[in-house]
């Protein structure tokens, strides 16, 4: 029966252990399964490998994909590519980190404890606010755990949302606010921007929250202290979504006022990996600590005074709140987390601020460079490291072209929104090379 | 372990240290006023660290080497299904192939990865024996609340909105009945018998017209098989409501019984509990949902499709409940969870959960002449032991948690399930040897005498971590939840 290598059981060790239980044969363990139930016959699925053999197979699998390491790549659109220093993979390896679970016993996690505690407070550096829990799934279920967050707090039902935000985030904010009989009502996006117009007129008594995105979806960088004055004209809740690169060169949302901050924390140390799993953050105000869903980490000391790190205001949490508590959320993301605050340290205070400055300068370079081919971009306000561009046929077929040339481009806006078939989104990182953007310009040039 | 105390990396840092090496900007720089408006530009640089590399690595290793994970030791937290994290799934996570994929690549230029997770939908619809997988739920309380939102919606498709209730039983997972609130619904509670399982008197008094779902885990959170399940199908579905699998154990049942045979409509399964993909010090994991037909056009989009040779993105659903998470899921996750399911195949599924009840049961018998045991029957995957002789003795359930320490051992889930009084729940896993398991048995033997002899030993543990008990008290009264900055420039000074 020793088939298989994470199996220690022997023939002998099953023996003595029905021995003990005082049982024939395994079978009686299964008694309490009534027939009807019982699973007859071998599983369809696909037959065990043994290592050699599966590594081949993962290979070819892993094979048959383009990876954005072997193409430049242009896509970014909430999910960027970025330089991972080497020693990020090799702590997160660690397995006292990886195979671990949730803290629930401090005496033997301070590890965790302390390293999850370090992650909120560069959360709270980079976000200019008062403090941030352990980590969300992602950035978009952290802005709807925001806005449900808002509603609950503000005891008001209507959600005010820019249609610059990630159209993605928007979809997961709608099916959450089904589920809680909350209202969804978007605010027109002009020049690229937030329509502060349509935002003051479509903005009630009735409003919980406005969301924001900074940099939005396209890129642009948004007005958020216009924003502030809008939602703070009665008691409602600013929530903001912010790529938490792009703090290290713009003026935090906590210093315009946010109350809430949330966004992704993937381009720190994060690989793409088609989406998942990233790192949410969620970081609030003073006033909102006891209602913020999720883990967090608190310091405090032992009984011989000395420092240590345990989970805190678990008394909002669904394991003590049961049907009382306002978010669900169990397991997050801490590993990741841990790889963002490993990726923070190592990219370092004027690390940071460099890395993102070099995302504006490359991005600003390539759009001129694409403007000099005559390209038009579609939107004209300051924007980061993403802009949108204009052309004059489908880009679904521009990015067949730039493929065959060697390059992945930018996002198809098309793909969420009719009418913008032949816009795209591109996103430069610190990664691209002048001579890579160089390549892209003349390609398109070809392509157009 | 190490007993030194260790400094924040902030109390570390240096004013003019690096740890990284950023590429070149070999385009012009351009003035910064030209780019940003100073309105936006920010004035003072986030107090990130400022170490060297060397300092960084040290700081972490510092760090790993004040946790416990599986590989330091045994884990035999109940409910959490703490197994073995196989190496190999997670070199396979790192293939560039796999890592540096971008959701908005083309589906031409990701074939594979759709063949994985279309691979992987297939196998835990076999597994469960549902209609259809979706990969995109985070997490099990992820996947809960999905599974939830499709049983309203199917409800309201049908017109009856009516349902406003969920029932969970009160041995329960805490997700369930908060994941049924934030669904929407009310949770009602049914009570369990003496025996431990689900009363069925008081379940038929609580279902009616009113009943959305019943939301249930088998075997329970006492680590028992529900035998009654399918009359407990039969009560709520005769009353139009649908049947809800909490896949949190699932490790028992591999290969042996299915929840889409035993009567449920929708189950969600971990994938980091059941299919060894890592914890990580509590997430990221998987909570995939599968459902039975009749509830496939409300799932979320997109599903994987197969088409000839080719793997497609399939958008057509059209009572979807809209998408619970951008892209397609915690796919990093997902290729670990495909990984260990070729590594294991049918036989060695079955095996697992075999192994798994088999390694609980011999555990449960060395440990009963010891501690209570409120449930007579053969557990399953875990078992429940009550501190409750101890208790009298002065020796609470946590002091045994804490005395286990000493030993080297994460103790089990302690209090809960909140019907068992002083509750233990151990769920050793499969992967466990027998001397382990020997081992432990006789710690927890010796900490019963030692809570008749020398009951201080006990109240007083641990005595061997790198730090005491902590006052939990203080740190919700007066929470400190960051490095304070400004003790931050005042220790730079």
């Amino acid at each position: 029966m020793n088939d298989f290598r994470y199996l220690p059981m022997t023939d002998r060790d099953q023996k003595e252990m029905l021995d003990t239980i005082g049982v024939e044969s395994l079978d009686e363990l299964f008694e309490d399964i009534p027939d009807k139930v019982k699973f007859d016959g071998p599983l369809e699925i696909e037959p065990a490998l043994h290592e050699t053999a599966l590594i081949k197979e993962m290979q070819r699998l892993a094979g048959r994909n383009v990876n954005v390491k072997d193409y430049p790549s242009f896509l970014g659109a909430g999910v960027y590519e970025h330089y991972i220093p080497s020693v990020v993979n090799h702590m997160l390896l660690r397995s006292e980190f990886f195979t671990a679970y949730t803290p629930y016993q401090p005496e033997i996690s301070q590890g965790e404890l302390q390293g999850i505690f370090e992650f909120q407070t560069m959360i709270c550096e980079l976000t200019g606010m008062d403090l941030a829990n352990s980590s969300m799934y992602d950035g978009p279920t952290a802005l709807t755990e925001a806005a449900m967050m808002s509603c609950g707090q503000t005891k008001k039902k209507e959600i005010l949302v820019s249609k610059t935000v990630h159209p993605e985030a928007l979809e997961v904010l709608k099916t959450n606010a089904a589920g809680q009989n909350l209202t969804v009502v978007e605010i027109e996006e002009k020049d690229g921007c937030t329509d502060m117009e349509d935002l003051e007129q479509k903005y009630t008594s009735s409003t919980a929250c406005v969301i924001v995105q900074y940099p939005n979806f396209f890129g642009q960088i948004e007005d958020l202290q216009k924003v502030e004055e809008i939602t703070h004209s009665d008691k409602s809740h600013m929530i903001v979504s912010s790529n938490p690169l792009s703090l290290g060169m713009l003026k935090p949302p906590g210093e315009f006022g946010a109350d809430v901050v949330v966004g992704d924390a993937q381009p720190f140390g994060i690989p793409t990996q088609l989406g998942g799993p990233h790192c949410g953050y969620f970081a609030v105000t003073k006033k909102l600590m006891r209602k913020v869903p999720g883990r967090l980490v608190g310091q405090t000391t032992d009984d011989s005074g000395q420092r240590g790190f345990v989970l805190t205001l678990q008394a909002r949490e669904q394991h003590i709140r049961r049907d009382k508590a306002t978010s669900n959320i169990c397991s997050n993301q801490a590993l990741n987390a841990l790889g963002a605050a490993i990726a923070m340290s190592a990219i370092g205070k004027y690390g940071l601020k460099e890395m993102a400055e070099q995302n504006m300068q490359k991005a600003h370079y390539a759009k001129k460079a694409l403007e000099a081919k005559g390209f038009r971009p579609a939107f004209s306000g300051p924007f980061f490291n993403e802009f949108v561009i204009e052309f004059t046929k489908e880009v679904s077929q521009i990015n067949e072209q730039l493929f065959d040339k060697g390059i992945i481009g930018g996002l198809d806006l098309g793909r969420f929104y009719k009418g913008r078939e032949k816009q795209m989104l591109l996103a430069v990182t610190e990664l691209r090379t002048k001579e890579e953007i160089d390549a892209l310009a003349s390609a398109l040039e070809g392509a157009e | 372990m190490t007993t030194e105390n260790q400094a924040l990396i902030f109390e570390m840092s240096k004013e003019g240290r690096i740890g990284h090496s950023l590429p070149e900007l070999d385009v012009d720089r351009i003035d910064l006023d030209e780019l940003l408006p100073s309105s936006f530009q920010r004035e003072e640089a986030a107090e990130l660290p400022q170490v060297s590399e060397l300092q960084l690595v040290r700081h972490y290793t510092a760090l790993s080497r004040r946790n416990h994970g599986v590989d330091s030791g045994f884990y035999p937290l109940g409910s959490c299904t703490m197994k073995y994290n196989p190496k190999i799934n997670e070199d396979v996570a790192r293939y560039p192939g796999f890592a540096h994929l971008h959701p908005y690549q083309p589906e031409s230029q990701i074939q594979g990865a759709m063949e994985l997770m279309y691979k992987l939908q297939t196998s835990l619809e076999e597994v469960t024996g549902m209609d259809q997988v979706t990969l995109q739920p985070a997490a099990g309380a992820h996947g809960e609340w999905t599974g939830l939102m499709l049983i309203r919606a199917y409800h309201e498709g049908r017109g009856d909105y009516e349902r406003t209730k969920v029932i969970v039983p009160d041995s329960a997972h805490g997700t369930n009945p908060a994941s049924a609130v934030v669904a929407g619904f009310e949770a009602v509670t049914v009570r369990s018998t003496e025996e431990g399982l689900v009363d069925l008197d008081h379940l038929r008094e609580l279902t009616g017209d009113d009943t959305a779902a019943l939301m249930l885990t088998n075997p329970n959170t006492l680590g028992l098989f529900e035998r009654q399940i399918s009359e407990m199908a039969e009560i709520i579905h005769e009353a139009g409501g649908k049947l809800y699998y909490d896949g949190a154990n699932s490790n028992a049942i591999l290969g042996i019984t299915r929840p889409g045979d035993m009567g449920f409509d929708v189950v969600h399964l971990n994938l980091h509990k059941t299919f060894t993909t890592p914890h990580g010090g509590g997430g990221p994991g998987s909570g995939p949902v599968g459902v039975k037909k009749d509830l496939v056009p409300y799932l979320p989009a997109p599903i994987i499709a197969k088409e000839g040779e080719h793997y497609t993105f399939s958008y057509d659903f059209p009572e979807t409940i809209g998408r619970v998470k951008p892209y397609y899921g915690n796919f990093g996750i997902n290729v670990r969870a495909y990984t260990y399911i070729r590594t294991m195949g049918p036989e060695g599924l079955k095996q697992v959960s075999l192994q798994a009840v088999l390694n609980a049961n011999y555990m449960l018998r060395r440990l009963q002449p010891y501690f209570d045991t409120p449930y007579e029957q053969h557990c399953k995957h875990e078992f429940v032991l009550s501190g409750k002789r101890q208790k009298k003795l002065g020796v609470r359930t946590l002091d045994m948690a804490k005395r286990l320490l000493d030993f080297g051992y994460h103790p089990p889930t302690i209090y809960f399930p909140i019907n068992v009084e002083e509750c233990l729940m151990v769920e050793p896993t499969e992967t466990e040897s027998k001397e382990t398991l020997d081992e432990f048995c006789d710690a927890m033997i010796q900490i019963a005498e030692e809570a008749e002899n020398t009951p201080e030993v006990v109240q007083e543990a641990p005595h061997s971590t790198v730090i005491g008990r902590l006052d939990e008290t203080t740190a919700a009264r007066k929470p400190v939840l960051k490095y304070s900055r400004e003790a931050y420039v005042s220790t730079k000074s």
